[in-house]
Parts: C-alpha cells; structure tokens; sequence
C-alpha cells in the first residue's frame, strides 16, 4: 500500500473536492433531538406508591429528520423498557423500534407526504391527529397527505389513512381508515394581490369520514360514517372572530351506549386587544361529540379523529394545575369563558415604577339539557336523548373564578398574588362516581428575586382549602438558578386535610417531598428528581392524564441537534 | 480522472476503494451532521390572519431570535415579559428582531393575542397550533430559544429559561454583529 501514496493523496484531494460540493447541495443535512424519562421506584405504602415489577422504567425518544432541498424524510425510535407507570393515557406501550416515520417533497405549491404526519382541520372539531408525547396522546395517521395551494388564498388539503393505536416494537394502528379533505380561502389574500388590508376573512369547510367493519352479531352500525364541519374567521387589528360549526352523522360507539343519534358542535370566540389590554370571550356547545376510528375504542384517549378543546384556563402553579383541572366532555357539555389581561404602564399610580399586569378569568361548564327517549326495552331508547342545542342543564360540571396580579417593585423584587375558587364535579370529570362536587378556594404568593445578574431565587407559596376530597393543602417551593447552566429546586407539598369529618373516614396528612437538581447546556438539558410525587393530573395543551402517586429518583434528559 | 494519476494504477484497487468509503464515511457524514440547522420551510399563521412561510423571514441580514413559547408556560412567559423590558435597547443596538412561535392548541390559541396584547410585548407572534414548526426544529419542550444570523442559519440555541439566561442571548446576538 505505501507503494502508492501519491494514488492514494489524488483520491482524498478529489474527496475533499467532492464532500463540499455535497455539503453545498442545499443544506442536506441531518437534525434531531432525543430524550429519556427513567424513573426508579421505591416501596412507599403510606402514600400508595406504585411499585412495579421492573423497578426501573424508561420512555426514549429520538426523532431524526434529513433534509436536501424539496425533500425531508424522518423517523422516530423509540423505547419503552418498560413504560413509566400511568403512561401512557390510553392503550399501553412496549418494547423499542420505530414509531413514526415519513417522506414529504415539497416544490412550488404542492406538497406530498407519505408514512405518518400530523394534520388538523380548523379547530379540530372534526379531525386533528397530533402528538404530546409527554402524555403519551399519539393519534399519527398513517398514510398519505396531499397540501396544495392553486392559486393564491386558496389552501386544499386531503388526507388518508389510518392511526396509531399504541406501540409494540412499532407502531400498532387502529381498525379503521379516516378519509378527509379540507379547504380554505383566505379572502383578502385572494382578492388584494398586495394585501395591504389589514383586515381578512378566512372561511374554511372540512369533511371526514371514518370507515370500519359491522362485525356486531346483533346491531347493524354505519360502516362509514361522515362528519363535516364549516368555519369563519374574520380579523382586524383589534378583532378576532371566529367560529366554527361541525356535524357529524349518527355513530353508535361505546361512548355513547351504542345510540343512533347525531353529533354536533359549535363554538364561538371573539377577542378583542390593543397595546395593554386583552379581552377574549368564548362559548360553546358539544353534543354527542366523541369521534374515534374504533368504535369501541378502550379508553377516551385512544384513536380520536376530532379535538374538542375545554374552554378553561390551564393553571401552570402546582396544585390548581395538576388537583382539579378541567377536561372537556365530547359526549355533551355548553361552556363558556371571558378573560381579560390589563397592564397598568410604568409612571402611572397603579403602574408604579415597573408597571403592574392583571388577568381575569371565568369559566364554566354545564351538562347540555337531555330529555330520555323510549324505555330501555323499547327500539326509540336506540335514538338516545332529545336536546335543545346550546341549552345548559342543571348539572354544572365546572366553574373557575381567578384573578392574578403580578409586579415588579424593584430592580430585584418582583411578586405575584393569585387567587382561585373552583368549582369541580369530580364524579363526572374524574370517573368517581359517588363523591361529593368539590369546592376549593386557592391561594399562591409567587416571589422573584435577583441575588446578582445570573444568580435569582423563585418560591411559591400556595395554600387550598376545601371540604371535600382531600382536603386542605399547603405547597412551599424554592428554585435556585444559576443562569445559564444550573438549577436547584425542593418543595414539599403538605396534604394536612383540616376537617374532622374527612378524618373521621380515615384520611391521613402526608407530606410530599421532592427536590431537583438541573443541568442546563445549549440545546441539552439534565434533570434528576428525587422524592414523593403526589397522585395527580398532568396536562399539556387540552388533555390530561391520571398521574399515580410514586416515590423515587427520576432521570430526564433532552437533547436537540 | 484515475488513469491520468499514473501508469502504475490504472483502476482503483479494492484497498483504495475502501479507503476511499471510510473517507467517504469519515467525512461526509460529519460534514452533514455538523451542517447548519436553517430554517425550515412551514406555514404559520400570524396574530393578524395573515398566512405566512418560514422560509420568508428576514431581518435585512440582521440577527432573529426565533423562541418557543405557549400561554400555559411559566417559564416561557418570564423570559418574553423579562426580554421586553430590554427588547427597545436590544433593537437600537443591534438590530435584532425576535419571533415569539406560540405552540398553543386549539384550547387556547384565541388567548395568544389578547395576551401578547396585554403584556405588552411588542414581538412578532406566529402560531404554531399542531406544533409543525416545533417538530422541524426538533424542540422538545418550551421555552426554546434559537438565535439565526443573518443567513437564517441557527448559531446558538438554549432550552428552558433562568433569569439571567437572556444576558447570554443578548450576548451571542452582539457578537454575532461585531460588537463585545
């Protein structure tokens, strides 16, 4: 081989000429990310800790993407060695493979993805297929997405295939096919070739169908079942109006008790802001809403071909955000909410020399007014219920009143107030069927202090009392940061009930410690926990799933590249 | 090509092929893994119903911060409210324009303008409501911050937000301009 070094030299040298050329094809390259939830868990009887088999569980992602030019193509592993427990919401997961994967080219106007991809009509009330992987919601289709744009303003989109269930060493899918088509004319795009407007009218229209097998020895079901839905959206600079209304034709599911009855939904929202102050108000109404791939899907989580998202505000302070959160109930439910943000400027007597911010919500959420039909032996009982649309019954489902006023008051001080009263009826919204509407009053002092430029410290205070449930609670927390790479955080969460009657059926007061330590560096973040996790609610965007209470050390770690 | 190299090889032995394939390996694959995040091309939607290309921002050669953020994050929240007490002296100096990409659903999206409105935030706001954008920059979890240079390619990026960790970003955004 030394007999031919200068061979050898010509070769790199035509390499080295070459790799640039590639590298300059358009940014052909390859990103992604990754990350590692893992959890060890300890025996803890008095907070009923779960204690699986495996003691050491693990959820892995990495997505890798490629890219050249007009095309991209992209794969996710995954791995599931076991599931951290409670994950995911729906049917389970396991083992490690591929769980996603697609084509797409992309060339002028139109756009051709193959494999799986996510992809929502308007608000989502007749299809949305979308992931929150922390949730362990994945509803991919798996199939094939056409996008195309004709002519300016005018937005076409159709969809086929079906979606993913869960994972065993791949992606599991459901029995049925979804069929869609979209389509959205953006007027002032279409009609004003400079669009100097600052005004638009966006009108949408959508339409779905499911298909799966009649295989039900005494039934005869809808095979297809369609479901269509229209939208408008006008905007101006100060205004937002929108709604949206959809329609979906009888389909008996295991939701529902097997009804033949049609589904509908409408919602409306307007807002209204300028510099400083934003209103928005909301409203709408569902009524025999679910919308799966399989009509007897095990769980509401799974194969969902719509979105219904709850008109209630989604709390980031710990225990209004993860005790008694609203979730939406497709089979029926008339909500509403306002809110409001106002900042008071700096220089003004309230404003201060910082300024002052203040938010405002109201929500709330009734059953929708039902009248039975036919007796259960009789064949009308099959129709289900007469409804007056929009009509609220007398059950409420949820109320939420809260107030935040957030200040800074010097160059290093800044704090928060908020106070909560909900209304919750836990039987519905959390499946306890029996136990009494929960009434809460919930307090939170949040603090932020600069010690130096990079160096602050963050506590909460919150406090929740109520008579029933569990009763009383009391969080404390402190997060030290050291901007930009480290944090240290501890917080205890003390159930202390408070009321006789709630000790007298045998609760206990708990304590929940739990401390973290964070390393942050760039696009990579490390995060270890260890403690007592209460049992609870975690949600991301309009879902939530059933946490179980643990006790152990966690490892997270995401990457992006 | 390999012929003119000289008389004694006239083809490329089964040695040099190899060599030439780990080359290949050794240098192309780094070269395209360290390759430049750019902007990927995705349509958003801006606050005012307007439907916008990624590939399209610019900042005439100046730097863009693009961050991730949504109505139901805390931290989020405390760096775009703490970056706006600063954000007229970081565009005075440096140019720089930042692009605050909402990652609310359906569930809340209508609260992004209002909210951003009554903040007081003076950014420009996309909405990114079944997380497109999200997935083709391969962000994990909000807050997410990247800061592009003047060719739209991504030269700093930082997960999760400190008080404090704006200083950083301000930082990178004056060098990349040619100030200390």
């Amino acid at each position: 081989m030394a007999k031919h070094p200068s061979s050898r030299d010509h070769l790199l040298l035509c390499l080295l000429l070459y790799v640039p050329a590639l590298q300059a094809q358009q940014g052909g390259g390859i990103h992604g990310n990754f990350s590692t939830d893992a959890q060890y868990y300890n025996v803890d009887s008095a907070i009923g800790a779960v204690v699986p088999d495996q003691r050491l569980a693990a959820n892995s992602w990495a997505n890798l993407i490629y890219t050249n030019g007009p095309f991209e193509a992209g794969a996710r592993f995954e791995n599931y060695t076991p599931a951290l427990a409670g994950y995911p919401a729906g049917v389970a997961y396991s083992g490690g493979g591929i769980g996603y994967r697609y084509a797409k080219y992309k060339q002028d106007d139109l756009e051709v993805t193959v494999g799986n991809f996510f992809e929502q009509f308007g608000q989502g009330m007749i299809f949305r297929s979308y992931e929150e992987r922390y949730l362990g919601v994945d509803n991919a289709m798996d199939g094939v997405r056409l996008k195309y744009r004709p002519m300016r303003g005018v937005y076409l989109k159709g969809v086929i295939g079906q979606q993913r269930l869960s994972f065993a060493n791949q992606a599991v899918k459901g029995p049925g096919i979804v069929r869609g088509i979209d389509a959205e004319l953006s007027l002032s795009e279409l009609l004003d070739s400079n669009w100097t407007s600052a005004n638009n009218l966006i009108i949408g229209a959508g339409f779905v169908s499911k298909f799966q097998e009649d295989r039900d020895p005494q039934l005869e079901l809808p095979q297809n079942v369609g479901a269509w839905a229209f939208r408008l959206n006008y905007t101006t600079p100060r205004w937002n109006l929108y709604t949206e209304y959809a329609y979906k034709i009888n389909d008996p599911n295991n939701k529902n008790g097997f009804i033949y009855k049609e589904g509908q939904g409408l919602l409306v929202n307007a807002t209204y802001s300028v510099r400083g102050f934003g209103l928005s108000m909301g409203a709408h109404s569902f009524d025999n809403m679910f919308f799966q791939s399989d009509r007897s899907a095990a769980t509401p989580f799974d194969l969902n071909i719509n979105f219904l998202p709850p008109l209630a505000k989604q709390h980031t302070y710990n225990l209004p955000a993860t005790l008694y959160p609203y979730a939406t109930q497709p089979n029926g439910e008339v909500a509403a909410q306002g809110e409001l943000f106002y900042k008071w400027k700096k220089g003004t007597a309230l404003g201060g020399k910082y300024g002052t911010k203040l938010a405002l919500n109201y929500s709330v959420a009734y059953a929708l007014d039902t009248t039975r039909l036919g007796a259960a032996d009789d064949t009308t009982a099959r129709v289900g219920y007469r409804t007056a649309f929009f009509s609220p019954g007398k059950r409420r489902y949820f109320q939420d009143m809260n107030i935040e006023v957030r200040k800074k008051v010097s160059e290093n001080w800044e704090f928060a107030l908020t106070y909560l009263n909900i209304w919750y009826d836990i039987d519905i919204i959390q499946g306890k069927p029996g136990q009494p509407a929960v009434h809460a009053d919930i307090f939170i002092l949040e603090g932020l202090h600069n010690f130096t430029d990079r160096n602050s410290v963050r506590f909460e205070v919150q406090h929740l009392s109520t008579k029933q449930d569990h009763g009383n609670w009391a969080t404390a927390l402190a997060e030290f940061t050291f901007s930009p790479h480290w944090f240290v955080a501890a917080m205890d969460q003390f159930n202390y009930i408070g009321d006789a009657k709630l000790e007298a059926k045998g609760l206990e007061q708990l304590h929940y410690p739990i401390g973290s330590v964070g390393y942050i560096r760039n696009g990579n973040r490390f995060q270890v926990n260890y403690g007592r996790q209460r049992a609870g609610i975690f949600c991301v965007g309009g879902v939530c799933r059933q946490v179980p209470a643990a006790n152990g050390l966690t490892l997270s770690v995401t990457s992006t590249f | 090509m390999f012929a003119s190299s000289g008389a004694d090889l006239p083809f490329p032995t089964y040695e040099t092929m190899k060599t030439l394939l780990s080359s290949l390996i050794v240098l192309a694959f780094p070269v395209s893994m360290a390759a430049q995040i750019h902007l990927p091309s995705v349509t958003l939607r801006s606050l005012d119903g307007k439907t916008v290309d990624t590939k399209t921002w610019s900042n005439d050669g100046k730097p863009i911060i693009v961050n991730f953020w949504a109505t139901w994050c805390a931290p989020c929240k405390r760096e775009l409210s703490t970056i706006a007490d600063q954000y007229d002296r970081w565009q005075a100096e440096t140019g720089v324009k930042l692009i605050a990409v909402s990652i609310d659903d359906a569930r809340s999206t209508a609260r992004v303008a209002p909210y951003v409105n009554g903040q007081d935030w003076d950014y420009e706001v996309y909405l990114d409501p079944n997380g497109d954008l999200k997935r083709a920059l391969n962000v994990n979890n909000v807050p997410h911050t990247f800061l592009l240079n003047g060719k739209g390619e991504v030269v700093y990026q930082h997960n999760n937000y400190e008080p404090g960790d704006e200083k950083e970003l301000y930082q990178k955004v004056r060098e990349l301009v040619g100030k200390k």
